[in-house]
């Protein structure tokens, strides 16, 4: 049987009309502006690039403001508006060893070299709400002091020098890329790496809390965790040289795990590893976390069958617009499908009440 | 190389400059060349690249904004413009500055428009490591009351 589902033009149009009044709010308060949402809501707009998998703080402001707040509707714009960019290029890989970090700090070793830089954190607030933020208000500036010279190092560097920590190994290969190829499974860890850094923060980080409570437990420690601006660069094949076009915010975390050690191999330490757009410390942590529980295969480890060490189970989940597409696509007209279980339902009714209906007669 | 590494240094300047700071220096430098464009300026996209444990095997990271064009001068000098974001008079503007830097005008655009500009980076830059700076912690070790 056929339901005609055409119809509902004029509906829809009302409809995008009161959602746009919606946004806008009451109109006696002052209009958002996509700067003031730049400037202000800036994690928001790190969460949304993160995940969106495109920096620009612009847009992203512009994708949450559209968005109402909602970020993974937001975080689905910068995706729709990424797909129609032509590609220029690929960047040379990050030097985060080369990042000015904002903050830096390490739970593991308290004289690191360059120090424990807290930067604007939320650590170490009584987390009271503050009233003063309702009222308007100047800021005073921060605090300065003479800026650090040179580079910080990466505190892995020292375990590294004593054989202590797994080395990672040095590999020029093309990376797989998930937006251009479908994913394949059994996942080299550059694809793993990739689905984690645009996967939904709160399934990371319920992942990554799962293993700490002992599904796949790995003892994490905090190895390093930085957040600062580092330079991207790429070829310019028109002119045969490369050149440093542009800065990102990048958050990393270096986790320290324990290793047993194995037949052929000494106990050591081994990483995990998280790296993010933007300020984005929570992810970044969960990602190391969970990286870390998904390489049990290659570092000889038991399969306890956790959820974290699933590649399958956490690469096909873990991406928020994927996963809100397919569960937000139920609420969809499916009266062609529902007529069919709904005549289907009534049949063996039917049946079962003819069967009911011939054991009495018989 | 030199002439190379100098040309690095000062397109890697315009890409960075924010689009409203440059349009500010270029309009404030009264500078009209006569020009067409090789390429009008193109919005797309970068894909960033990290290592796993900073220095492991590169893998894709997300992509970012960019813009690029190319100019050519009266002259037949031609510059590039490739810089963050999306921004088309940004990408033009930089295409323009570097191809006036390679002719007579250099040395006037090295004071008017890039040492300004490199001078904003570095104060942006330093104002952020000198508050970075002062939420170092000062460990001490409190008196354990042995002696």
């Amino acid at each position: 049987m056929y339901v005609a589902v055409k119809g509902g033009e004029r509906a829809i149009d009302n409809a995008h009309a009161w959602l746009a009044e919606e946004r806008r709010g009451d109109r006696a308060v002052a209009e958002l502006s996509v700067a003031q949402i730049r400037e202000q809501l800036s994690l928001a707009v790190n969460r949304v690039m993160a995940e969106g998998s495109l920096y620009d703080p612009d847009l992203a402001a512009l994708a949450i403001k559209q968005a109402r707040g909602d970020l993974i509707e937001a975080i689905f714009l910068i995706r729709a508006y990424r797909t129609t960019l032509p590609r220029f290029g690929v960047s040379h890989p990050v030097k985060t060893s080369a990042m000015r970090c904002d903050r830096r700090i390490s739970a593991t070793f308290k004289d690191a070299p360059g120090g424990q830089v807290l930067g604007p954190t939320f650590d170490y607030t009584h987390r009271l709400l503050d009233f003063k933020l309702a009222a308007e208000g100047e800021v005073a500036e921060a605090p300065e002091a003479a800026p650090q010279p040179g580079q910080t190092p990466h505190i892995m560097g020292y375990l590294n020098r004593e054989g202590l920590i797994k080395e990672e190994v040095p590999d020029e290969a093309t990376p797989p890329d998930l937006t251009r190829e479908p994913m394949e499974l059994p996942a080299t860890r550059a694809l793993r790496l990739q689905a984690l850094t645009r996967g939904d923060e709160g399934f990371i980080l319920s992942l990554a809390y799962s293993t700490q409570r002992g599904y796949a437990r790995n003892h994490a420690f905090v190895g390093e965790l930085r957040i600062g601006a580092v330079a991207v660069e790429i070829d310019i094949p028109e002119l045969g040289f490369t050149i440093e076009f542009g800065e990102v915010v990048l958050t990393e975390c270096e986790t320290v795990n324990q290793f047993k050690g194995s037949k052929t191999e000494l106990p050591q330490f081994t990483r995990g590893y998280g790296l993010v757009f933007g300020q984005t410390e929570r992810k970044a942590i969960a990602m190391a976390l969970v990286d870390r529980a998904l390489r049990w295969k290659e570092l000889g480890e038991e399969d306890q069958g956790a959820p974290a060490q699933d590649e399958e189970f956490v690469l096909m989940h873990a991406d928020n617009i994927q996963a809100t597409g397919f569960l937000e696509h139920i609420k969809l007209p499916h009266y062609v499908d529902f007529q069919s279980e709904l005549e289907l339902v009534r049949k063996l009714r039917r049946e079962a009440e003819g069967c009911a209906g011939q054991e009495v007669a018989e | 190389m030199t002439e190379n590494s100098e040309r690095k240094a000062w397109m890697g300047l315009l890409a960075r400059a924010p689009a409203g700071e440059l349009n500010r220096l270029w309009s404030e430098a009264g500078l009209t060349p006569d020009y067409a464009h090789l390429r009008p300026p193109e919005v797309g996209g970068v894909m960033v690249r990290g290592r796993a444990g900073a220095t492991g095997a590169p893998f894709n990271l997300g992509e970012m904004t960019v813009t690029r064009c190319a100019v050519r001068l009266a002259d037949g000098t031609v510059g590039h413009g490739f810089v963050q974001g999306r921004g088309k008079t940004h990408a033009t503007q930089a295409a323009l500055v570097d191809a006036l830097m390679q002719g007579v005008e250099a040395e006037t655009l090295r004071a008017v428009i890039l040492s300004p500009l490199k001078e904003a980076e570095d104060a942006r830059r330093t104002a952020r490591a000198a508050r970075a700076a002062a939420t170092k912690v000062d460990f001490f070790t409190m008196m354990r009351g042995e002696d």
